[in-house]
Parts: structure tokens; C-alpha cells; sequence
């Protein structure tokens, strides 16, 4: 089913509004991450506003899809998704961070009951997916379980153990996607460790490997219908992302990983953002 | 004598008592578990018969995943399926899991608050020939530093069995350390189990106990014998066998500190962050008293028979009489 014209205009719209509330959150907070929450912020638009069966008023609904943050530290967008999804307000983004707030520096769901885990550590998401889907096949449900994870993020062994287990059990139901965007805190992924090359290496694993643009709408819905499709293999949606993609100076630049604007900056950022005419 | 409303075994001193490993009684534990609650889910990384998690593995196919040898999967595996409202065993050797594994642990299970059962089976300085890199010294202390993590020393096959089958049917997240080599067995079906509850498997024929002797875990049978050698000398000891490490009975050990006022710890394990640590915790805050300490002090293992080795690092039966003769000479 392709995403009409209508439709694409939305997410573009509410993907501009989700990275202001971004940058917004990261000024006010003054500490966290910038180059990935922005980078990602089409691909959230997309799931939350068009992929999820989910229910924002009804964060418990059983047969809710499930979202697991593997590179918690791009909760920013994770945040903000689900702020402008409904499941609290927008106006709470900015307590990011700040003592108190249920919105920790990273993802904790004793503070946060509606995320479906707590994460930080990096490489430990996908594994959880794997449980996760690995229950639902002992229950017979149908759902899709969603894992997002950083490629910088890939360095780390136990994600290479939860695809080994996933390939092996053709675990169908789970859905990886990858922030391809090359860079991580010491610099380019190729240079800190080589990924390359990561289709085959996830081919090799078993895995059906879809290659997309994470900024174009409509090769990303064709994505996740294609995902949902295979039937004998986990997927991963390798997305090519520009790491604070939206804010012209910052795009692939990798110092932009682990800083958060100044207010100056921000409001530069947001100047920008507020002039696209979609 | 031993505690007579506990129902002990009776056989406890006879030369040919019978002897069953400690994690054989986790096995059967998780099949009864398993009978019990369909929402029982069991993983283990490559070591099923060993950790005898192959009685459950057999009988609920469906519910078994082989993990291969992989255990920082195996705990963030687990920690999704509890996601997903299942009670998730995970087992493998103490020194792998949670030896390897601990972050995991740390971040998916307990700060995340998943309903997994980490199993550490071959836990100690008992593994034996294997040599120290196997023999998990250090799993106790790791395991209870961590919030939200009940840790369980069974001392035997039989309190094996309940405490798997208790452990199943509670909330918090929870860390069993099982051994490998045949054990004595000191329980019986009918003595009682539950977590959090400290028992006093030894007591003096008449009148107060002079020494409090704590332990936990494979060597409680050794302190056992060695209390009842030690009141045929004429020191009256009580022998209390704390399995539930985590939630810890300070009341009870308290009470037991009041009447002794002095204490020895035993276990398999460094003393350093173990039992001994747990209970010099709760004694220098509530009631201060002199503490003896067997365990193994800051060194790792090495091969040998598991007799060799519990003689060799001072945790045999002479060394705990050595400990509570030291105790007694220390009380004020």
C-alpha cells in the first residue's frame, strides 16, 4: 500500500515539528545527543504516525506491536515520537533529563511505564527482541516486534549473538532497524571499526536485508510492507541516515553526536526548521 | 543436636548418608515448576545435562531455547521473553553467567524489572579439576550488590527443589547458585522453605549456645558435623543455614548474634562480598559482635578435588572448628 501525497505531507509535517521539539528539549536540558535523535527523525514519524499497531491512550493493550530503543541514548526522538503520538504531553519534553522527570537521560520504564524497556548499555536491545519474539511464537501472537540500534552500535558482540539465535529460528515476527548514519563518538564507523560489508554480513546471518533512504518517505513505507511480507527470515531495515539531518551546518557531522545545542544554536536550528515550507 | 522441628535428615552423620549434587535438585524443581505454570520458559547456553535443565528441555520442547554458548544472550533473551510475561530460567556455570553476563543482568533484568531466574550451577571452589578460571568465587557478591536481585544458596538437593519452586512463583528477579559435586543430603521433604527466612539446623542440648555459626550453600553439612564434634568438646554452638542470601532475615540474625555474641561465617566464596560481608553488614549496624570468617581470602582456585581444594583454602571441617574456637577466644 503506498503512502498517498496527503499522507506523505503529513509525516512531513509532524517530522518537522517532532525535530523542533528535538532541539528544543536538547537546549533546555543542556546535555545529550543531537546528531542521531534528528537523523532518526523520519523514520519515527513514519513508525509512530503510519507502521504501529499501537494505541497511545492505551499504552498496556496486549496486542500492541513493540518498540525497543537498543541505542537508548537517541531517546530524544523516542520521546518526542511518542509526545506527539499521544502518550504525554508535548509541553513534558522539556523535562528531559532533570531530576525528578519521567523522562531519564536514558530510557528507564520504572519512570516511564509506556516504553517497553529500559536501555542505555548499548548492544542489548536486539537480543530482548529476539525474546520478545521468540514469546510470541510459544503464544502464537501476531505482532511485530521493532528493534532500533545504531550501526556504531554493531561494534558491540551481543548483538552478533541475538542474530545468530534470531537466523536460527527464523524468527519472522521481528523487525531490526539500523541507524546507518556512519559515525560514532571517535569519529566514522569505518575508520573507529569497520562495518562493511553490512548487508552481507546480515545476509549471511539469515537475515532478508532491506537497503533504504531514511529520509524518503515512500521508499520507507515500501520498506516496512516489504518487511512485513518475509516469512522465513527475521528483517533488517539497514536505513541510510544523515546523522542531525534537518539543520543544514550540523549534517554529518560527527561532533554533533553526544553535544546538545547551545540556546543560540537552537534557535538557529529551529529558525531553520520553522522555515521549511512543506 | 539438630533442630528437631525442622524435620532434618536423620541420616545426616552416618558415614554412608546420601549424597546428590545441588543443581540435581534444580532440575527437578523446574520440571514441577514447569508442570505447574505453562508460562515457564527455560534457556541455556550449551551445558543443558550439566545444569540439568535437560528434564525440563525434554518434557517442554516448546518452552526450551538453546542458546549455544552465548550468555550475554542468554540473560537479554530471557529478559525479553519475561517482557512478554514469562517466567524465564536461564542457566549456565556461575563463572559465564552471571560471570560474564553481569551488565546484562544489571541493565535488562533487575533495573528493568524482569521476572528472569539466572542460574549459576557449578558454583565454588568445588568445581574441582576444572581450575580456577571455572570455579565462581565471586558470583554471590556480584549478585546481591545488584537492587532489585534476590540471591539463593540452597544447601542441598532437597532445599534445591523448593527454592526453584518458590523462586518461580515470586515477583523480583532472582540470582540460584547450584554445585556441581555430590552433596549430602541435610533436608528433608518436609522440612520447611521459604525466602527470606534464615533456619537453625543445629542447636545445643541444654542451654544457650556459645559460638553462632552461619552458613550457606555445599558446606553447610561440613559445619554441621563440625558443631557436633565441637559440643562433644564442650562448645555449644547454633548452625544457621542462611540459603536466601537476598532477602537476607536480619531479625534472625540478629537474635542469633544477642545469644551468641559472637559469630562465624562459612562459605564458598570469597569473603569479601559474600555471606561473611553480608551478615558484618547487618551485625556493625544493629548489634556488634566479634566475627570469624571462612571463605576464601582474596585468591583464585586452582585444580585438585574438590576435598583438596576445601582443605587447602581452610574451608574444611577443621578450619570452621579452628574459626569458632577463634570466635569464642574473641568474645567479650
Amino acid at each position: 500500500m503506498n503512502l498517498s501525497q496527503q499522507k506523505i505531507k503529513e509525516l512531513e509535517q509532524k517530522a518537522n515539528e517532532i525535530r523542533q521539539s528535538i532541539i528544543e528539549m536538547l537546549v533546555e536540558a543542556k546535555s545529550g545527543h543531537t546528531a542521531g535523535p534528528l537523523g532518526m527523525a523520519d523514520i519515527f514519524t513514519l513508525l509512530y504516525f503510519h507502521v504501529l499497531q499501537h494505541d497511545p491512550k492505551n499504552p498496556t493493550w496486549e496486542k500492541r506491536d513493540r518498540v525497543i530503543l537498543s541505542n537508548g541514548h537517541i531517546c530524544p526522538v523516542l520521546y518526542s515520537a511518542m509526545a506527539h503520538a499521544g502518550y504525554f504531553p508535548v509541553e513534558e519534553l522539556k523535562t528531559l533529563r532533570k531530576f525528578g522527570s519521567r523522562l531519564q537521560g536514558h530510557p528507564h520504564r520504572e519512570f516511564l511505564p509506556s516504553l517497553e524497556t529500559s536501555s542505555g548499555p548499548l548492544g542489548e536491545g536486539l537480543s530482548q527482541g529476539v525474546g520478545m519474539a521468540l514469546a510470541d511464537r510459544i503464544d502464537g501472537s501476531e505482532r511485530k516486534i521493532y528493534c532500533f540500534m545504531g550501526d556504531g552500535e554493531l561494534d558491540e558482540g551481543n548483538i552478533w549473538e541475538a542474530m545468530m539465535l534470531a537466523g536460527k529460528n527464523k524468527l519472522n515476527n521481528l523487525i531490526g532497524i539500523i541507524d546507518r548514519n556512519n559515525i560514532q563518538i571517535d569519529g566514522n564507523t569505518e575508520n573507529i571499526m569497520p562495518l562493511e560489508p553490512l548487508a552481507k554480513k546480515w545476509e549471511s546471518f539469515n537475515w532478508h536485508v532491506i537497503q533504504v533512504s531514511g529520509h524518503d518517505f515512500v521508499a520507507l513505507g515500501s520498506a516496512f510492507e516489504e518487511a512485513k511480507k518475509v516469512l522465513d527470515k527475521p528483517v533488517v531495515i539497514l536505513a541510510e541516515t544523515i546523522a542531525s539531518k534537518g539543520v543544514k551546518e550540523w549534517e554529518g557531522d560527527y561532533h554533533w553526536h553526544g553535544k546538545p545545542p547551545t540556546k543560540e544554536e537552537g534557535e538557529l536550528a529551529l529558525k531553520e526548521l520553522r522555515a521549511n515550507k512543506i | 543436636m539438630l533442630n528437631p522441628n525442622l524435620k532434618l535428615n536423620p541420616k545426616i552423620f552416618n558415614p554412608d548418608v546420601e549424597q546428590v549434587p545441588i543443581r540435581k535438585g534444580f532440575g527437578q524443581g523446574l520440571l514441577k515448576a514447569g508442570e505447574e505454570d505453562k508460562n515457564i520458559v527455560a534457556l541455556c547456553a550449551d551445558l543443558t545435562e550439566s545444569t540439568q535443565m535437560h528434564l525440563f528441555a525434554e518434557k517442554f520442547k516448546d518452552r526450551f531455547i538453546e542458546m549455544g554458548i552465548a550468555e550475554q544472550n542468554l540473560v537479554t533473551v530471557a529478559s525479553g521473553m519475561a517482557a512478554m510475561g514469562k517466567i524465564a530460567f536461564c542457566s549456565s556455570y556461575a563463572m559465564f553467567s552471571p560471570g560474564r553476563s553481569w551488565e546484562q543482568i544489571r541493565t535488562t533484568i533487575s533495573y528493568n524489572d524482569r521476572k528472569v531466574v539466572v542460574v549459576g550451577s557449578h558454583a565454588g571452589i568445588s568445581v574441582g579439576p576444572d581450575g580456577g578460571t571455572h570455579q565462581a568465587l565471586e558470583d554471590i557478591g556480584l549478585m546481591r550488590m545488584i537492587p532489585n536481585m534476590d540471591v539463593i544458596s540452597p544447601c542441598d538437593a532437597i532445599e534445591a527443589k523448593k527454592a526453584t519452586i518458590k523462586i518461580a512463583k515470586t515477583k523480583e528477579p532472582a540470582y540460584l547458585r547450584l554445585a556441581r559435586e555430590k552433596t549430602p543430603i541435610i533436608t528433608t521433604e518436609e522440612t520447611p522453605f521459604s525466602i527470606g527466612t534464615a533456619q537453625i539446623f543445629w542447636i545445643p542440648e541444654v542451654g544457650l549456645a556459645q559460638v553462632g555459626i552461619i552458613v550457606t550453600g555445599g558446606l553447610t553439612h561440613r559445619a554441621l558435623v563440625a558443631a557436633k564434634e565441637l559440643e562433644a568438646e564442650g562448645i555449644k554452638t547454633k548452625v544457621m543455614n542462611l540459603a536466601s542470601i537476598k532477602p537476607l532475615d536480619t531479625e534472625a540474625i540478629i537474635t542469633l548474634a544477642k545469644e551468641t555474641r559472637t559469630i562465624v561465617t562459612i562459605e564458598e566464596h570469597q569473603i569479601a562480598g559474600g555471606l561473611g560481608g553480608a551478615i558484618a553488614e547487618v551485625l556493625a549496624q544493629n548489634y556488634p559482635v566479634p566475627i570469624e570468617f571462612v571463605g576464601v581470602r582474596d585468591l583464585f582456585g586452582q585444580s585438585g578435588t574438590p576435598d583438596e581444594l576445601i582443605e587447602h583454602y581452610r574451608m574444611g571441617k577443621n578450619s570452621i572448628k579452628e574459626a569458632v574456637r577463634k570466635a569464642l577466644k574473641r568474645k567479650n
